[in-house]
């Protein structure tokens, strides 16, 4: 019996862990089940190290092809799910091949590691980096065990950071200008602002500014491009008459963004636009502006 | 229709109420257990009940005192958290996530509230981020509520002088640059209210507005409450700006309340240093403004002020207040061509009560008044608006009641041509107020032309003007007011009797115009006049220095003559009659014999020829005896003349018993108990005989008519004349004569043909009672009496 159960189990557990566990920034990754667990943080040049505790349940031997690990950076497409594009591959043999016996760690290290893009979840793209322990057995299915961790890169200040002035309209309806502080945000920045009424004709119920995510994934024909509003916040309440101003003061930080990724290897991008919508009594106008 | 509207609103107002409570409870929970972002959560839902469209004001007002009373609650707890040592700039920046505007203001005014007190940053700062992030609410009533809410949190933390909150960078002028913001911008939103919604529910708007108005009002109250506001921060800062705004908005109902605020709730002192500012915002104001209210409360006020304390008048005097003023109204009635009169009326009334308070020694200033009064009035004709009327009469009442002399009245030349402008029921109501002013401050009238001005005035009670509808006039009401002008002639003295005779003359050229129906009430009251003006002369030595021009008594009986002829038009003998027997006394005191004959004579005419009812007769004829037995002047011959008429039109009277009386009265013509050679006795008992036979004849009469005598009243009467001259010593009169009348009247009582007339019985009675006490009484009398038996 004992035996049968045991071939049903994996017939070790593998664990990957960092040196730095306690030190390292945790942040939040949604899975694929849509729980959320916390991974480490890294950021591009940095050094990776740890070890992969191997153990084989119930102190049995088991024969492998050799144990590795690979350091991966992956763009998944949903479109084309299962096919994975890795544009980071980086591997460490662990072990020949041989047999295990007892549990046995291995200590593992990949220094200035080239991470160039970030991780990103998004609706019809990920990008994600993994460790991936390997266990090659023959005639069945190698063990893999896989750590996510998310990368986070820094780019200094855009040394070029122009103020927003644009006067837009519908003819003989409304005529704004807006006037946003900077063009280039940082994800914990505040937008500020200020909104000219030149002309209102018609009955405004009220405003909002609206951040929209725009991701286009594929190239050429076969692009997809999905758009996605991730805040909505209320800017004014009423009609306002000719002349009057309205301040825009929006704290990015609650809200889930991340920086504009441009054709991230030929795969996909993702722009941010601030939106200006008006309500009025019967239906919606929009109004636009990237950033 | 409308009912189903506001059932709607209760029920949306209970259910807003209802969503309120239950997010207060979550939050109160939140609070409970220091959980700032359930905290934050549930009052931003709480506080999204206020962004509902659908309330009244009147409703949203409750909604909003209920949020208001929890924002208090999360207020302590954000303060609690500040302390706790949570960084204040953090739940500055908390709040602001919330993604709803409304609730997010409302959660920043209660943060920025605390973070002041905190003064982790200057207080300017935060009022400043305040008020413009609420610019976001462009929604009139909800901004209004919004603002109102910033400036309830914000006014204990104003970077006042004095308060804490002032330091280096904050100063009293960002406190009040920080209201006046608010204020403005309140002030567009109450403003645009109005524009907003359809055209069919403008009244209700129009209403709903003047609800919210104190929402308005309360920041310029706050203005007015800041101790570093003094007068150069207001006549600098302040007061043009508000004015900026008040005049900018272009709107009737802002405006007039604005003005009304601004003049309510500042200083007096300040007015008076800022009134050519506060003035000249008045003509750019809406033609449909009701300026005039404004300006009477601002005029109002600064009366008020000028009564408070001597002190403060040098200050109305330096500021020119007065001609300020008076130019403010004069381009206000310029620049509003279709005021209506009451309007103006209304102004110069309050002008004129400033005036008289403020400059009372400047008539002339009063008189200013009144005359720019009647130049805007000029070419309208007579006013017919009721309320403007009543206003006019304000308008001429104030200098009486200041003064409470007319005396100083007369002096205003424009005075009466005001009047010009009333109808004539009012005119009259007028003059009746100067006479009752002059009445009640018992003022004379001294001087003949003051006469002539006070007459002008009060023309309206002395003859008919033009216009007047006799039929129309309530007979009490025009008795009423005749009496009155009466009492004012009375009023009218000086002690030198030139003067008075002046004025007696000019009394008397006045009313004579008056028409036959108000003779009969100013006649009486002239003549009067006159005979006091005759007995002041009667003591004094006649014409003391032979001036050919002086008056003297005869001069004045002329007069008096004459003006009792007029009386002949109306006609009213009677009166005449009474005022020729006056005036035959007076002549008597003045021992001018012919002149009393004359007066008699023309009694005596008047009773033979004017009156006819015996009524009447029969109290002419007891005047006339009256009169004659007290004069004194006349020689024998006149004397005789007089009494024998009078006798004969006694003897001559309808009715026997009216002729018993009138002749048994005339007796005591020939017995005048102070004068010896006007005792004759004889004559005396002829006329009781007389009595004596007409009573018998009465009696016979009234056998015959009816079939019994009547009473005895008549024959006691004449016993207690008998009485009276054997008291007095007539030899004529015995105690025989006097023993067969009693036994008479005995008799006469006990027939059976006699009526029997208690009252008669108790007059013989007490006659005979009287008898008895004389009897015991001893002395001369008692001996007289003695053989008298009862």
């Amino acid at each position: 019996m004992d035996f049968l159960v045991g071939a049903f189990k994996p017939p070790c557990n593998v664990s990957i862990s960092f040196v730095d566990t306690k030190t390292r920034k945790q942040v939040p990754l949604k899975k694929d089940n849509g729980q959320t667990i916390m991974v480490p943080l890294f950021q591009s040049q940095e050094n990776i190290i740890g070890e992969v505790l191997i153990e084989p349940t119930q102190g049995k031997k088991f024969e492998h092809n050799g144990v590795k690990i690979e350091l991966l950076g992956q763009i998944e497409l949903y479109f084309d799910r299962g096919n994975f594009y890795d544009f980071t591959s980086l591997v460490r043999e662990l072990d020949v091949p041989g047999e295990l016996f007892e549990r046995k760690t291995y200590q593992f290290e990949f220094s200035t590691v080239e991470m160039p893009h970030e991780s990103y979840n998004g609706i019809n793209v990920r990008l994600r980096y993994i460790l991936k322990v390997t266990i090659g057995r023959n005639y069945i299915s190698n063990i893999v065990e896989c750590q996510d961790f998310v990368v986070r890169n820094f780019t200094p200040p855009p040394s070029i950071n122009n103020s927003i002035k644009m006067e837009v309209g519908i003819e003989d309806c409304l005529h704004i200008e807006f006037e946003y502080g900077k063009s280039k945000y940082h994800l914990k920045d505040v937008i500020i602002g200020k909104i000219y009424f030149l002309l209102v004709r018609i009955k405004i119920k009220n405003m909002e500014l609206e951040i929209r995510r725009r991701e286009s994934t594929g190239s050429g024909p076969n692009t997809y491009v999905e758009t996605e509003t991730l805040a909505k916040f209320e800017l004014m309440d009423g009609a306002p008459v000719r002349g009057e101003s309205i301040p825009v003061r929006l704290f990015l930080s609650p809200y889930e963004l991340t920086p504009t990724y441009r054709n991230i290897n030929n795969k996909f991008s993702v722009k941010y636009y601030l939106n200006l919508v008006f309500v009025d009594e019967e239906d919606r106008r929009c109004l636009g502006a990237g950033s | 229709m409308i009912s189903d509207g506001v059932e709607d609103e209760e029920k949306w107002l209970t259910a807003g109420i209802a969503g309120l409570q239950q997010n207060a409870f979550y939050m109160h929970r939140a609070l409970d257990s220091n959980n700032l972002r359930d905290a934050l959560k549930y009052s931003a839902q709480m506080l999204s009940e206020l962004r509902t469209s659908r309330l009244s004001p009147h409703k949203y007002y409750e909604l909003y005192m209920r949020s208001f009373d929890e924002l208090r609650k999360l207020e302590m707890f954000f303060k609690e958290e500040a302390r706790r040592g949570c960084s204040i700039i953090d739940l500055y920046e908390l709040v602001q996530h919330a993604g709803n505007i409304l609730p997010r203001l409302y959660l920043l005014c209660t943060v920025g509230s605390v973070y002041i007190k905190s003064k982790e940053a200057p207080a300017k700062d935060v009022l400043k981020d305040l008020v413009e992030m609420c610019r976001g609410i462009q929604h009139p009533v909800r901004g209004l509520f919004l603002r109102s809410y910033l400036s309830q949190v914000s006014r204990d933390k104003l970077p006042d002088i004095g308060s804490e909150y002032e330091g280096d960078a904050d100063t009293v002028i960002d406190a009040v640059e920080f209201v006046l913001q608010n204020f403005t911008e309140m002030n567009k939103l109450w403003v645009r209210m109005q524009h907003q919604g359809p055209a069919r529910e403008k009244e209700k708007r129009e209403k709903e507005r003047s609800e919210l108005r104190d929402l308005v009002g309360k920041n310029l109250h706050v203005l007015s409450q800041i101790e570093g506001v003094d007068l150069d921060m207001y006549k600098d800062t302040v007061l043009p700006r508000v004015l900026e705004q008040v005049v900018n908005c272009k709107d009737e109902l802002a405006q007039h309340y604005l003005m009304d605020c601004i003049i309510q709730v500042f200083p007096d002192e300040y007015h008076l240093q800022t009134l050519d500012v506060l003035l000249s915002a008045c003509p750019q104001l809406q033609p449909s403004v009701d300026i005039k209210t404004v300006l009477s409360q601002l005029m109002e006020r600064l009366s008020n002020y000028a009564a408070s304390s001597a002190e403060v008048l040098p200050e109305f005097l330096q500021v020119e207040a007065f001609s300020k003023l008076s130019n403010a109204i004069g381009k206000v009635i310029e620049a509003h061509v279709d005021m209506p009169t009451i309007g103006v009326v209304t102004l110069y009334s309050s002008l004129l009560t400033f005036t008289l308070h403020v400059h009372p020694d400047r008539l002339d200033y009063a008189d200013l008044v009144l005359g720019a009064c009647v130049k805007k009035l000029s070419g309208k004709g007579k006013i017919e608006d009721s309320k403007a009327t009543k206003q006019i009469v304000a308008l001429l009442s104030a200098p009486l009641e200041k003064y409470n002399d007319i005396v100083t009245a007369l002096k205003l030349s424009n005075y009466p041509r005001v009047m010009e402008y009333l109808d004539t029921e009012t005119n009259k109501v007028m003059a009746t107020v100067i006479i009752q002013s002059i009445m009640k401050n018992k003022t004379c009238i001294e001087t003949e032309d003051k006469v002539e001005a006070l007459f002008e005035l009060v023309k309206g009670l002395i003859k008919d003007l033009e216009g007047n509808h006799q039929d129309e006039i309530d007979e009490d009401d025009f008795k009423e007011e005749q009496n009155s002008f009466a009492r004012l002639i009375q009023m009218l003295y000086n002690e030198d009797p030139e003067e008075m005779f002046k004025i007696i003359c000019t009394v008397r050229k006045h009313i004579l115009t008056g028409g036959p129906k108000r003779l009969p009430f100013t006649i009486p009251s002239l003549i009067f006049s006159c005979l006091k003006l005759v007995r002041q002369l009667q003591g004094q030595d006649e014409n003391p220095f032979g001036n050919e021009t002086s008056t003297t008594p005869k001069k004045i009986f002329q007069l008096l003559n004459q003006t009792i002829e007029a009386l002949s038009s109306v006609p009213a003998p009677e009166l005449s009659l009474r005022l020729y027997l006056q005036c035959a006394e007076a002549a008597n005191d003045c021992d001018l014999e012919p002149v009393a004959y004359e007066f008699f004579t023309q009694a005596y005419i008047l009773y033979e020829e004017e009156i006819s009812d015996s009524k009447a007769q029969v109290t002419a004829i007891h005047l006339i005896i009256g009169t004659l037995q007290r004069m004194h002047v006349f020689g024998v011959e006149n004397r005789d003349t007089l009494t024998h008429k009078a006798t004969g039109y006694s003897a001559k009277l309808l009715k026997k018993s009216d002729q018993c009386r009138a002749v048994y009265a005339c007796s005591h013509l020939f017995w005048v108990d102070d004068q010896e050679n006007m005792k004759d006795g004889e004559r005396v008992l002829l006329c009781l005989k007389r009595a004596l036979r007409i009573a018998n004849a009465a009696q016979q009469m009234a056998n015959a008519a009816r079939g019994n005598t009547g009473s005895v009243t008549l024959f006691v009467e004449i016993l207690n004349k008998y009485l009276y001259f054997f008291e007095k010593g007539n030899p004529q009169i015995t105690v025989s004569t006097i023993q067969g009348l009693i036994e008479l009247i005995t008799t006469e009582m006990q027939s059976d043909t006699t009526t029997p007339d208690p009252a008669a019985d108790a007059f013989f009675a007490s006659t005979l009672r009287y008898i008895q006490f004389q009897k015991q009484k001893g002395g001369a009398i008692s001996e007289k009496y003695e053989p008298i038996k009862v």
